[in-house]
């Protein structure tokens, strides 16, 4: 059954509709991975019972020979995600036992697709880490450890749960959010690919809100292939978020091509910065090498604003998470705090009792950001600096089609190694400006450090441009050859 | 510019988060911090640029002023920590 979970998506697909196995064997197979794999803390809640649901529906499908892309494919599915009836709280003792009565819109395209769900994975608080040492579950443990080793290391953060759960072969894939990085950072972290779209493309709705000019679901699999396939069923227009794009979404899987022609890839100057290890830089000049291979040139672009865009995220995000995180008074769902006398007070004692260290903190920044007197010189400055950085890109992709530049600054680290809020920031650098500038951006692995832990490339593409990224990220992907996976300790 | 004790117990306030003593003497400098890094932004020469408010261009929708949803008062409550009468119910307000 084993070698069931080490199949990618597309490959499951295809055995499924072929009759090499059912999707029951399949659903099975996760389901008996899951149960096993309980030590590395991915999931908060297990739904066997939804995955053998789906794949009972897919048999029958297949049996009347219409099968849907994801028919019968076991999902997992990051706890920010409203699903009806199952537990939805992401990762915070404040929505403790919330139980949504909907299901978020792209869980809901998903099961339209035929996916079933494994269970809830595990995530920073609030998506508000780069960890998953903020969740209210404990943290995540990644399913990598450095050579010769046994120190439990994080798989980074927020969409950790669903990063430590397709590396370890306990999800054939996973729905990550990305606001800051959330996708992109654990998916370089854990050997895996990982796609956030340009804003809009995937609906917000039944998705806990974050920040919400920046708050963008995406896919997290084993393959670019998969990631397109998964990206495909997730995205859409929807009336229910203002936000959304009204546009068809596009054959990303059928146009795959890594054929790479005439398109040019930018290298931003700015993004070579101090302090990070060689061999990241090591393996972006390969990423180029790589790319050239695949038929496209290289030339360098400036993105001028680059040192600006985390100072800016860190005041916009958490101005939108005070805002957002309003609602969370002991009212209407999740915690209450119980033998206080006045309305106020039973508001501040819940709201106390049910936020963790870091959720605190962001919303006593983004309430300080937006208090009287402050709002221009914090809030307002960093909307216009925000304006600056939108520009720089608008700026490079006049000279190319693609940017390419490292994941992130590191390989992953321990869990308790950093301590410093503002050095946990950093490990959002090269993410955080695709973000501000609402662009598609993906991760792909492209080798081990010197450790044996994976480090990720990163592409950035223009607005609505997602199948270029994808196309250099398969370029990538046929050339880097990363087949490595953690070896199974737990 | 730098926040002190007071002005963190006052945001804690305005953020409705019951906070110790210690714990704001915890935050001003975590806090401080934080904002010292953020407020290289003032090096941004900002003139005459609009703050971004819409990141993809798009225009807002209108909908048709139709009721679109209702009628689902239990579901909406079945989630409440105390639930009375087909009503929300919190600490008394008015005495």
């Amino acid at each position: 059954m084993s070698e069931l979970t080490s199949k990618t998506i597309a490959e499951l697909h295809d055995g499924i509709r072929s009759g090499e196995f059912s999707a029951r064997e399949v659903a099975e197979a996760y389901n008996a991975a899951v149960e096993a794999a309980r030590t590395l803390n991915a999931y908060t809640v297990e739904t066997p019972e939804d995955a053998l649901a789906a794949a009972e529906v897919a048999d029958k499908a297949r049996a009347n020979g219409d099968l849907p892309s994801l028919a019968g494919i076991p999902l997992g599915i990051k706890d920010l995600f409203a699903t009806r009836g199952v537990n939805s709280t992401a990762g915070s003792r404040i929505l403790k036992d919330f139980k949504p009565p909907y299901e978020s819109t792209v869980t809901a395209n998903l099961r339209k697709a035929g996916a079933g769900m494994l269970g809830k994975l595990n995530m920073d608080e609030f998506a508000m880490g780069s960890s998953n040492e903020t969740s209210t579950y404990g943290p995540v443990i990644s399913p990598w450890r450095r050579k010769g080793s046994n120190m439990g290391l994080t798989p980074g953060g927020s969409s950790g749960g669903s990063a430590a759960a397709v590396a370890a072969a306990i999800a054939p894939g996973a729905t990550g959010t990305d606001t800051g990085g959330s996708i992109r950072q654990p998916a370089a972290f854990t050997g895996i690919c990982g796609i956030k779209p340009t804003y809009g493309r995937c609906s917000r709705w039944g998705i806990v809100s974050f920040a919400s000019s920046l708050d963008q679901a995406g896919p997290m699999a084993k393959s670019v292939r998969d990631c397109a396939i998964l990206l495909e069923a997730m995205a859409g227009f929807d009336p229910k978020d203002s936000t959304s794009l009204d546009l068809p979404v596009p054959q990303w899987e059928a146009n795959l091509t890594s054929d790479l022609k005439g398109k040019r890839v930018g290298i931003p100057k700015e993004y070579r910065i101090d302090g990070v290890p060689g061999e990241i830089d090591a393996l972006w000049d390969r990423g180029i090498e790589w790319l050239k291979d695949a038929g496209a040139t290289p030339v360098e672009i400036s993105l001028p604003h680059t040192k600006y865009a985390l100072p800016t995220y860190y005041i916009i995000a958490p101005a939108e998470a005070s805002s957002n995180l309003a609602r969370y008074d002991g009212v209407r769902y999740g915690l209450r705090v119980e033998g206080v006398k006045t309305l106020d007070d039973m508001y501040a004692a819940t709201r106390a009792d049910g936020f963790g260290a870091e959720v605190k903190r962001r919303i006593m920044i983004g309430t300080y950001v937006l208090s009287a007197g402050f709002y221009d010189a914090y809030f307002t400055k960093a909307q216009r600096v925000r304006a600056l950085i939108k520009q720089d890109f608008r700026n490079a992709f006049e000279s190319c089609d693609v940017i390419l530049t490292p994941t992130a600054p590191s390989a992953a680290f321990g869990i308790g190694e950093t301590t410093d809020p503002l050095a946990m920031y950093l490990n959002d650098v090269f993410a955080v400006p695709a973000s501000l500038a609402g662009l598609p951006a993906m991760s792909v692995p492209g080798g081990l450090d010197e450790q044996g832990l994976p480090l990720g490339l990163h592409l950035i593409g223009n607005e609505l441009d997602e199948q270029t990224v994808l196309n250099a990220g398969l370029a990538i992907e046929e050339r880097a050859g990363f087949t490595a996976r953690p070896e199974k300790w737990w | 510019m730098s926040v002190s004790h007071e002005q963190v117990r006052h945001i804690a306030k305005l953020a409705r988060i019951a906070m110790s003593e210690e714990e704001i003497e915890r935050l001003v400098p975590e806090l401080n911090n934080i904002l010292g890094w953020v407020e290289q932004l003032g090096e941004v020469n900002t003139d005459g640029v609009e703050p971004l408010a819409t990141v993809i261009d798009q225009k807002l929708r209108l909908r048709d002023d139709a009721v679109t949803d209702g009628n689902i008062r239990d579901e909406v409550l079945a989630n409440a920590p105390d639930a009375q009468h087909g009503f929300f119910a919190v600490p008394k307000v008015i005495e």
